[in-house]
């Protein structure tokens, strides 16, 4: 490695204390204000009756100015990590740019005011932004028709169990098992389970792709359907999926797709054509709408056509005159998942994000993404493990492995990795890659900074070998240091109250 | 190609593909079979610039009504309530709203933190032990719920008020069909709104009984009479919440005997956006933490002895436990969480009282001008907080019609979930509501 490689941690971190809001609270303090009651006035107990009146004050709200509050949450944001700030490779989470003119869209007032028993005549305006979405997802995907209403990835992938379910029940008989790669989500046995279906995991292959001998063994009468993941959680396309699906069709199963890395797809092949009958897309990711710290997002399930009566109402529907309706009378439908018509808000943003990029604009960033992978893959192929070596998409799963015989392992790695100014990359799965690091850089960084990223995984190599205890006690650099999880997990606090260890802390702030 | 949200320049490609030994791009691609390979750009419109973008979405927006443009007196699980400024200027603050799921938690401190502090402001609004870091929203909260009841009871008969609102009961229906639950409705009494217990039959088959108060005709339930009564058979009680400001002023589930509090935490500063995203609150006693769905932020100490916060008890979700874990949820609401930690601090304890005393103070001046007019009366006699039911003088869809002529969305007509009141109109009056709007609609009814 060259001298002007060798990367040098840098402190980015604040370090200021900020007690709890309750800690904060002093008596008397109010942070906001209302207008006088402009209607006359009656006695409380009089209006809804003395029994049924709180009585304990709410007793432990904290009482604060607006400047306590502003202050506070400033505070917090910033000891948070976050993409605007830097590189953000969690790999399968897709942490990509999220355009600002998204955030001004979704809060257009015809929109965020907007109630949602609204009546159809006045509410067209929303009604035709559902149906368009809908529309563009489908081309998206080569999809015959989609629902906007799960709430998330995982909610999509249970609506798209449940409308294979009904789809089954409807030919009579609903079948017992769902077939999952190990290389899968975590939430895809999970959604299977709630569903009802019992689970058959299928081995991969040492190139980490689906085994079709093994496939073709565990695919008979009795399964629903096969759910994977294309591109895998190794960053591998799954290049026979065609036969895949030929297989799971041969037994009359259906085959569903986790559209989570739907990134590396766009504009180049759709789910559509590949023989995928059901699959969901995580707008949040794919479409960029911002994490917030861990949601909201929304996944829109995509079925066949003849898949469409089994959706969740409502549907949104166009009528001859051009006028959008929600349609609940549909008596194939498996009902409906959610309240309302999903995460509306979500779905203005997605919309924003297609039409700002157009198609051009999409299969750049597909083609964006799998440039950047590719990248940090080969720059870093020799000093870290890649278990599968094939064609990556747009994430590359490494491994602790040549770091292994110095005890340094990936969660050190990982942490470390925080004193260069980095968010680590994805430890959690996929399952079959023991000391896993998946880096999944998105189209949203450029040619320097995985350059700066690549230079500090080569120095953290170096000191693995060096100075492997600087590794096992990272981060370094950051206002609080590894947390004991254990600890916290054996007799968890999970809230404030006055007598609580957190009293203890200093609260003079 | 030069676009505007990819850093890299026509150059810097060729070079980074110069640099791992390709040519060109298409090359990338090269484990995608080449019959699978689209042809033709994507049929989607052309890319639109911010100017473009903006002007064909706010003409879209035009087509909506809003309480920009009328007067609304919708309610029903959706709510339009004060929203302080400071909310948008601090959740659009980059670290907040770009960052993820707080994995790491030396990171992710402010995320943390502020869980953690959204778990203690629902143990304290709600009266219960511990809360999780949200969920969806209020249907599948609801849902998780009774999906807890059953894990922890291990019984398959579930009632849920026919007063919860509709479209909980009705997801709480498709999400359990498949684990053989069956959920039977108890009926609401017709005079006073409120659920009759005594109609149905309650054993020790029943994992538990669901009740939402304020109910969906705005009506409050005397929950520690329904608490009892499921804990006389070892039922579990559900609480659900659709408006939760009403407890800044009544009685809390927890101190009601409730075990689980599921539901909508829309009304704590989300806006209305045509019904999500929008926040599902999540609190149950602290004996049940290891059966409670959804995200824990809990407090932890670094080797120096400092106070952080981690994600825990994480042996309960699905990337570990997969096929047996507790619920399939992995996102959550963490951005709508932070909004309702923020608009609780801002109200605090003066203003979630104060507001929510308006809210009863405004609904009844209305309630009650509405039921001093020839031909109208309210529904039920059970007290409510900040939404009742109108029986009107003509039939609702001709009222309706006409009150939308003087620019007023006069409510929800219940006939499309309750047949049997379909000369009953659901109106909700909150703090945003003005004198002079409730006036006019009051005298429009009576013109009609």
């Amino acid at each position: 490695m060259s001298h002007d490689q060798q990367a040098k941690p840098t402190a980015t971190h604040i370090v200021r204390d900020e007690a709890l809001l309750f800690e904060r609270s002093r008596p008397g303090r109010k942070g906001y204000a209302l207008p006088a009651l402009d209607v006359p006035q009656q006695p409380i107990a009089q209006l809804i009756g003395e029994a049924y009146l709180r009585t304990d004050e709410l007793s432990g709200f904290p009482e604060l100015s607006e400047v306590d509050v502003v202050r506070h949450f400033t505070r917090l944001s910033s000891w948070n990590y976050s993409v605007d700030m830097g590189l953000y490779p969690l790999g399968s989470c897709t942490m990509k740019y999220n355009p600002k003119i998204n955030e001004v869209a979704a809060r257009i007032p015809g929109f965020a005011l907007h109630h949602p028993y609204t009546p159809e005549e006045l509410s067209q305006g929303s009604l035709e932004l559902l149906f368009w979405l809908e529309q563009l997802l489908c081309e998206i995907t080569g999809m015959g028709a989609a629902t906007l209403q799960p709430a998330a990835g995982a909610q999509g992938e249970l609506t798209g169990m449940l409308v294979i379910r009904a789809s089954l029940a409807a030919r009579g008989h609903p079948r017992q098992t769902v077939l999952i790669p190990d290389s899968a989500h975590g939430t895809n046995p999970a959604s299977a389970a709630v569903c009802g279906y019992q689970v058959k995991t299928i081995r991969s292959n040492e190139r980490g792709l689906i085994d079709l001998h093994s496939l073709r063994q565990a695919a008979d009468e009795t399964v629903a359907a096969l759910m994977l993941t294309n591109p895998n959680t190794l960053g591998l396309f799954e290049e026979e999926i065609h036969q895949v699906a030929e297989i799971i069709h041969g037994v009359g199963g259906y085959v569903y797709m986790d559209g989570a890395n739907m990134n590396a797809l766009l504009g180049i092949t759709r789910p559509g054509d590949m023989g995928v009958d059901v699959m969901h897309l995580n707008t949040h990711k794919t479409f960029s709408t911002p994490h917030g710290g861990g949601g909201p997002g929304a996944g829109p399930l995509l079925v066949t056509k003849a898949l469409e009566p089994f959706l969740p109402i409502p549907r949104v529907v166009k009528s001859e005159d051009g006028t959008y309706h929600l349609d609940v009378d549909r008596p194939h439908s498996i009902g409906r998942v959610r309240a309302f018509y999903g995460n509306f808000g979500v779905l203005v943003r997605a919309l924003a994000y297609i039409l700002s990029n157009g198609p051009d604009g999409l299969r750049a960033i597909a083609e964006t993404a799998v440039l950047n992978a590719n990248y940090v893959a080969h720059q870093l192929k020799d000093v870290y493990d890649i278990a599968y070596a094939g064609a990556c998409m747009h994430e590359v799963v490494f491994s602790d492995k040549h770091q292994l015989p110095y005890g340094v392992k990936n969660l050190d790695i990982a942490k470390r990795l925080i004193d260069f100014g980095f968010h680590p990359p994805t430890m959690s799965f996929p399952l079959i890659v023991p000391g896993a690091l998946m880096v999944e850089p998105t189209e949203a960084y450029g040619r320097e900074e995985l350059d700066a990223f690549i230079a500090a995984m080569k120095t953290i190599a170096q000191e693995a070998r060096e100075h492997p205890e600087q590794l096992r006690s990272a981060p370094h650099l950051t206002r609080i240091g590894r947390l004991d999880e254990v600890a916290a997990a054996r007799k968890p606090v999970l809230r404030w109250q006055p007598q609580s260890a957190s009293a203890k802390t200093d609260t003079s702030a | 190609m030069a676009m505007r949200y990819i850093p890299i320049s026509p150059d810097e490609q060729a070079d980074m593909l110069a640099a791992i030994g390709l040519q060109t791009i298409d090359q990338l691609f090269s484990s995608v079979p080449p019959s699978l390979r689209l042809q033709e750009p994507l049929n989607l419109p052309p890319a639109h610039s911010e100017i473009e973008l903006l002007r064909r979405l706010t003409i879209m927006a035009a087509r909506n009504a809003t309480s920009e443009t009328f007067s609304i007196f919708l309610g029903a699980g959706a709510y339009h309530h004060y929203r302080p400024a400071h909310i948008d200027a601090l959740i659009t603050r980059s670290e907040f709203l770009t960052s993820y799921t707080p994995y790491q938690p030396e990171i992710s401190q402010g995320t943390l933190q502020a869980i953690f502090e959204y778990q203690t402001l629902v143990c304290q609004l709600t009266g219960m032990e511990v809360a999780n870091a949200s969920l969806y929203d209020g249907s599948t909260a609801v849902t998780e719920a009774i999906l807890m009841a059953h894990r922890l009871t291990r019984r398959r008969r579930v009632l849920v008020a026919a007063s919860v609102h509709p479209e909980y009961r009705e997801v709480a229906r498709t999400l359990t069909q498949t684990l053989g639950l069956e959920i039977e409705l108890i009926p609401y009494n017709r005079t006073t709104g409120q659920l009759d217990l005594g109609a149905v039959r309650l054993d020790a088959s029943v994992a538990a009984v669901v009740a939402q108060s304020p109910n969906f005709f705005g009506v409050l339930e005397n929950l520690e009479a329904i608490s009892h009564a499921a804990h006389q058979v070892s039922a579990l009680m559900v609480s659900a919440v659709a408006e939760p400001i009403s407890l800044g002023l009544v009685r809390t589930p927890g101190e009601q005997g409730a075990d689980i509090v599921a539901g909508e935490g829309q009304s704590l500063g989300i806006p209305l956006s045509f019904g999500g995203p929008y926040l599902g609150l999540f609190a149950t006693r602290q004996e049940f933490i290891r059966q409670m769905p959804g995200r824990l932020a809990g407090e932890a100490y670094d080797h120096h002895g400092r106070r952080g916060f981690v994600l825990t008890l994480s042996t309960r979700e699905q990337h570990i436990r997969r096929e047996k874990a507790t619920s399939n949820i992995c996102t959550n609401q963490g951005l709508m969480m932070l909004i309702a930690t923020i608009w609780m601090a801002s109200l605090g304890r003066q203003g979630m009282k104060e507001i929510a005393w308006q809210n009863v103070q405004k609904a009844s001046y209305a309630a009650q001008r509405i039921a001093a007019l020839d031909g109208y009366e309210r529904r039920f006699t059970g007290p409510h907080f900040n939404e009742f039911v109108v029986k009107t003088r003509r039939p609702v869809s001709e009222t309706l019609a006409r009150l939308q002529e003087d620019r007023i969305i006069g409510g929800l007509p219940l006939g499309r979930f309750y047949p049997e009141l379909s000369d009953c109109l659901l109106v909700c009056v909150t703090e945003m509501n003005r004198r002079e709007e409730i006036d006019q609609l009051v005298n429009c009814f009576d013109q009609m």
